[in-house]
């Protein structure tokens, strides 16, 4: 589970829903590699509205500023980890 | 990696849905660091958030919600605890922990004490700062 080598990779859904969400919109549609997978907890989009709140997994997503800001990056090897909900997260095939 | 590296597409701008308060990536000035130091009905507002979650009228999320839901010319026309105080009030309300008659009234009540309820209520903690 803690080989590098077998990084998962996943894709941040880039949908623009008008309400309470929590995935950052600069790192919508971006790709990065699961760093841990942190359990779950109430789903904060119902939460925000009153509503039952069901158990959704919280993942902590690693990306390359490269994989964020493209050639603007100052920095491209720079990381950022950010906690996203899992049903934000679509896995992406390995390419090597 | 590479390949992505072609195929970045730009972060969603407002016109396609991004909400105000979404601001990470976007240009900023220098962050000022600096102690706060917070008056008595502040502390109170902090308290009252800590109190109405553990009581589970609403949770964190919520407060949240109400205070995006606010809109940017409050972000920048009220305090921090001024749009903390507005967001648990819009959830109270709307958790039915009372109604906005209930809440005209009291506001009355509350007014009618005069202005000075505040350092009546802690000289010492009123006195200094605003």
């Amino acid at each position: 589970m803690k080989l590098r080598a077998m990084a998962e990779r996943v894709r941040v859904a880039r949908w623009m829903p008008p309400g309470h969400v929590r995935t950052p919109a600069y790192l919508r549609g971006r790709v990065g590699e699961v760093e841990r997978r942190l359990g779950t907890f109430p789903n904060p989009e119902q939460a925000a509205y009153g509503l039952p709140a069901e158990p959704r997994e919280l993942v902590r997503v690693r990306f390359r500023a490269a994989d964020i800001w493209g050639a603007e990056a100052e920095r491209p090897d720079d990381l950022i980890e950010a906690e996203i909900y899992g049903h934000w997260l679509e896995p992406v095939a390995h390419q090597d | 990696m590479q390949d992505d590296d072609a195929k970045i597409l730009p972060i969603p701008t407002r016109a396609e849905g991004r909400r105000w308060h979404d601001m990470g990536g976007e240009d900023a000035g220098p962050v000022e660091l600096c102690e706060h130091d917070y008056a008595l009905w502040e502390k109170r507002v902090d308290a009252l958030m800590v109190i109405c979650s553990s009581k589970g009228h609403f949770t964190v999320d919520g407060l949240r919600r109400a205070l995006e839901d606010m809109g940017e010319e409050a972000f920048e026309t009220m305090s921090y605890y001024e749009r903390w105080v507005a967001a648990i009030n819009q959830n109270l309300v709307e958790a039915g922990v009372y109604t906005l008659e209930e809440l005209g009234r009291r506001m009355e009540e509350v007014r009618a004490r005069g202005a000075t309820y505040g350092e009546a209520a802690a000289p010492h903690e009123a006195a200094g700062d605003g």
